[in-house]
This record gives structure tokens, C-alpha cells and sequence, in this order.
């Protein structure tokens, strides 16, 4: 299934911050955890990735550090900081808000409460 | 395996020459498409075929480097090394020179005729800056290809300031004829930070630009008039004794063209040099930030034990607003080279001091002026000079206790840099006011 750019793009902040919010882990894992959750429906061009960590955590969003690979690379690894859960919590109820609105048209059962 | 390794080589080659794209970056993706490789492999594909398909995957070189730049535009500004082709349009020497050339000669047809009509004195200082910084506004928005919608917008702007400060009927030598002096360039500067960002003007990065750009202009153009000056003092005693008149012309005639073209040459050394040497802003920024902490620190001392501030002199108060700019700018001067990885260091306690110091200053002046509002009384300069404080004072009240938060570590540097960005248009507003409302409030004089 094509989906439309601009929905991906839209999707990008709150999956990154949820996915990072279950641990810390780096940019290959979090595609292949993206990939695995949508099967293969949500296609990221992969380097993408990169520039919008980088603005999360510039925003504060994130923090990262420098580690280590089990083969012994170089690798950045990124955690979810305080103010980044916030973020998620706003984008949260904002997904359920659009998901309870466009569900209530075409009458899929959804829970009615948020959050 | 070789080939491989030549692949990714040539590969990571290409990414770095994004000139947003650190050695780090490019050591996170060749990470990234390592493992991928090797994903690949392990599910039976040759190194070649999984090499091919991991980029792909990557996305384009020139795709991701653009998202690079987008996001660290910051870098674009402070790289040291020189770039190769970046496909970007550099700004031309020629058309520059253009643009210089029609700004002096403006300003030189601008003085003859003033000094043919005895204007200098009365319109001359009022619009010379009409005559130079629509030019350099122009040029950038030759240089951005700004659509011509948005171009004749800018241009009506800048009609309306024209015709409006040139059809008020000003009292010679007035007080508010001297505000729009002193504030009709600034009004135009916000014109030029609007062409010059093509428009885009309402993200906060983008604006970011703008006031890096702004100061290393005005550094460049410190440059540029110290080299003048040397210049024509050496022309003018040179060529005295063969030729007495030549004071007179270098003054009357070379000096106001050198002037008004150096506003573009400037501009246009930011453009070219911005990725090449290292801004100067912030390093003249990290030379004065503790030297005026020390003097601020020192002069609250001293107005408070003397009790002076209890006497303060009126006429000081422009004084204080300068002070307090001054402020500002190793504020954001300061924050605009950091990344934000780094952590908050001593030069964030200093700074934190510096603008501290300079809040509790202007407020014991501001008391001081306030309690005895009665027997002052309002005047043009004292509307003025008083609103310019208010708005200097909020911007730095809030820029403390956002500098606080960060060395608290409760809030990122882009909150504070957010905040200097967004209160761009404050600053642009009050000078509108200052411009177009309190002449007309103040009857002229």
C-alpha cells in the first residue's frame, strides 16, 4: 500500500518518540522496528531518519550518545528524555482525536476516550 | 569484499560533501548502511546487490544532504573548509558590483542635488538611507529569484515609508524628524532580512540567518569604512598641495559613493565568505560577554550604593537603551554558534549574569524615571526612548529566566534562541510606530 508523503511525514515525530519511549535504540533498529510494525507498509526513505533525530534533539525531544556496536562501530544511540514524553503525550491525543473523527464517519468501533 | 569497501568509500565521499554533513553524520549513516549490507547478505544477496540496494534504500546523496542542510543551517555558517561545487547560486561579482555602483551613484546624484538646493539638512539625512538599503534589498532578491508578486509587496513597503516620511511636514531640525532619522534604517533593514531570506521569514531558523547574517554585515562593513577611511585621509594629504580642492570633493563627492556602496560589497563578502571563514559575531561576542558582565556588575554596585539612580539624569535614558541592545545582541550573538549538543558551560553563567546585571540597572532607572513621570512629562524622544526600554526589558527578563532554565538543564537552547527570533517582529512594529505614528502625535515639532 502506497501512503501519501505527506501522512508518512506527519506519522515520522510520534513514532520515533513512541518507539523510543519502549528503550533506547538507534537509527537501523528504529526503521526495522517501523518496518516490522506497519509490514512494510510505511516505506521511509531510510537517511531521513537522521536529520529528523537530529531536529528532535535539538528540540530537546531526545538526547543521543555515542556507543558502540557489538562488532565494535561507532553507533549513536538516542533516548527519549522528559520533555520528549510530553511532546508524545500531546501528539498522542492529537492521533487519537483524527483516528476517533475519521472512525466515527466509516463506523469503525474505536474507543471513545483518548489518552 | 574490496570492491565493497571502495563503494561504501566513494559513497561516504559523496555524503560528506554536503557542506551541512559533519564527519559524525556521515559515520552514523555508513553505520546504518553497514548493517543493512549485511542484513541484506545474510538473506543470500552478493556484497554488490546488497551495496545497491542499502543506498537506495539511504535515499539520494543530494536528497539527503538538502535535509541535512535544512536541518543544520547553523553549519552552513561556521564550516572551515572550502567548498566544493555545491550546485547552490553563488552570488555573482558583477551583478554585485552592479548593485554597488547604482547605490553610490543614487546617493551621489542624492547629494548633488541636496547641496545644489541646500536640502542637505533637511531631507538629505532623512532619506539617504532610502537611496542605498532598497538597492541592497533588490539585490537579494535578484539573488533568491524572489517571485514578482512578493517583490512588488516589498517594493509598495518601502513606497509607503517613502512618500509617508517625505509628505510629513516636519518642524526643522524637530525632535520626531530626528527619530526618523535614527529609525528609518532600521525599518529598512527589516526589508532588506525579508528579501534576503526570499520571503520566508516566518521560520525561526530561517531568522536565525537573518541576525547572523546582520551581524557579520556590520562587521564587514566596519572593515570596509576602517580601509576607506585610511584610503581617503591618504588621497586627501597626498594630493592637497598639488590640488587644494580635493578635500572638498573627496568629502562632497567620493565619500557618501564609497558609503553607499560598501553596504553591498559587505553584503555580499557575508554571502561568499559565510562557509569559508569561521563568523565573527560569536567570537568578538565571546571576547565582550564577560567584560560587560564585569562592568554591568560593577555599575549596579555603584548606582546602588550612591543612590544616583534616585537623581537619574533623562537625558541618559537612549544611553540605556543602547546598553541594553548591546545586551541583546551578545545574547543571541552568543547562542547563534552553539549546537545543541553542547552542554551549558561558564560563558552560559556569564552570560546569564551580564543580562541579570542589566535588568536590575534599567529597572532602578525606569523607577526612577516613573516616580516622577509628573514633573517630566511626555515628549516624543522621552515616548520613544521609554517604549524602545519596555521592549528591550521584556526581551531580557524573559532571556534570563530562559538562560536559567538552561543551566537548570530544564530547557534546550532552542527555546531561547526562539524567543529572540520570535520577537523580531516586536522590534519591526514599535520602529513602524515610531515612524508613521508619533510624528503626527506629536504635531511635527
Amino acid at each position: 500500500m502506497d501512503i501519501d508523503k505527506d501522512l508518512v511525514a506527519a506519522m515520522a515525530t510520534p513514532l520515533v518518540l513512541a518507539i523510543l519511549a519502549d528503550g533506547e535504540s538507534y537509527g537501523y533498529a528504529i526503521l526495522k522496528r517501523v518496518r516490522e510494525l506497519s509490514d512494510g507498509d510505511i516505506e521511509w526513505t531510510d537517511g531521513m531518519l537522521y536529520p529528523l533525530l537530529h531536529r528532535l534533539e535539538r528540540l530537546g525531544y531526545v538526547s543521543a550518545e555515542w556507543g558502540s556496536s557489538p562488532e565494535g562501530r561507532r553507533r549513536r544511540n538516542y533516548r527519549v528524555t522528559e520533555s520528549g514524553i510530553r511532546q508524545l503525550a500531546v501528539q498522542r491525543r492529537q492521533w487519537l482525536t483524527a483516528h476517533r473523527t475519521l472512525g466515527g464517519l466509516w463506523n469503525l468501533s474505536l474507543p471513545a476516550q483518548g489518552a | 569484499m574490496d570492491s565493497l569497501e571502495n563503494r561504501i568509500d566513494d559513497w561516504r565521499t559523496a555524503v560528506l560533501r554536503g557542506r551541512a554533513v559533519t564527519e559524525s553524520d556521515a559515520d552514523e549513516l555508513e553505520g546504518h548502511l553497514r548493517e543493512q549490507v549485511i542484513d541484506l547478505q545474510s538473506s543470500g544477496l552478493t556484497g554488490d546487490e546488497a551495496f545497491l540496494i542499502a543506498v537506495r534504500r539511504l535515499g539520494q546523496v543530494d536528497t539527503l544532504t538538502a535535509e541535512f542542510a535544512r536541518e543544520h543551517s547553523d553549519r552552513l555558517w561556521k564550516h572551515l573548509a572550502l567548498p566544493i561545487s555545491t550546485g547552490m547560486r553563488e552570488p555573482s561579482l558583477l551583478v554585485m558590483l552592479g548593485f554597488a555602483v547604482l547605490a553610490g551613484g543614487l546617493v551621489l546624484a542624492a547629494t548633488l542635488i541636496a547641496s545644489s538646493t541646500k536640502g542637505e539638512f533637511s531631507w538629505f539625512a532623512r532619506d539617504v538611507s532610502l537611496f542605498v538599503l532598497p538597492v541592497l534589498a533588490a539585490y537579494f532578491a535578484l539573488l533568491r529569484r524572489m517571485p514578482l508578486p512578493r517583490v512588488m509587496a516589498y517594493a509598495s513597503v518601502v513606497a509607503l515609508l517613502a512618500v509617508t516620511v517625505n509628505v510629513y511636514p516636519f518642524v526643522f531640525g524637530g525632535a520626531t524628524s530626528n527619530l526618523v532619522v535614527l529609525h528609518l534604517p532600521f525599518a529598512l533593514w527589516f526589508i532588506v532580512g525579508g528579501a534576503y531570506l526570499g520571503g520566508e521569514f516566518r521560520s525561526s531558523a530561517r531568522r536565525m540567518d537573518f541576525l547572523r547574517f546582520s551581524g557579520e554585515w556590520a562587521i564587514y562593513y566596519t572593515l570596509i569604512a576602517l580601509g576607506g577611511a585610511v584610503l581617503l585621509g591618504l588621497t586627501t594629504l597626498i594630493l592637497t598641495p598639488i590640488a587644494p580642492e580635493v578635500t572638498g570633493i573627496v568629502s562632497t563627492n567620493i565619500l557618501p559613493v564609497g558609503a553607499a556602496g560598501g553596504v553591498v560589497v559587505a553584503a555580499w563578502l557575508v554571502e561568499a565568505k559565510k562557509s569559508i571563514i569561521e563568523n565573527l559575531a560569536p567570537v568578538l561576542t565571546a571576547i565582550f560577554t564577560p567584560l560587560f558582565a564585569i562592568m554591568l556588575v560593577v555599575a549596579v554596585v555603584a548606582y546602588a550604593v550612591s543612590g544616583v539612580w534616585r537623581t537619574f539624569d533623562r537625558q541618559l535614558l537612549t544611553g540605556f537603551d543602547a546598553l541594553l541592545l548591546v545586551v541583546i545582541a551578545l545574547v543571541v550573538y552568543g547562542i547563534s554558534a552553539r549546537t545543541a549538543a553542547m552542554s551549558p558551560g561558564v560563558m552560559d553563567v556569564i552570560r546569564l549574569i551580564a543580562v541579570a546585571a542589566a535588568v536590575i540597572l534599567d529597572a532602578l532607572v525606569l523607577y526612577s524615571m516613573f516616580t516622577r513621570i509628573g514633573e517630566l512629562g511626555f515628549t516624543a524622544n522621552r515616548v520613544a526612548a521609554l517604549g524602545l526600554n519596555a521592549i528591550l526589558l521584556v526581551n531580557l527578563v524573559v532571556s534570563a529566566w530562559l538562560l536559567a532554565r538552561l543551566l537548570a538543564g530544564r530547557a534546550p537552547v532552542v527555546r531561547l534562541e526562539r524567543w529572540q527570533t520570535g520577537y523580531l517582529p516586536v522590534f519591526a512594529v514599535w520602529i513602524a510606530v515610531v515612524l508613521l505614528a508619533l510624528p503626527p502625535i506629536f504635531g511635527f515639532a
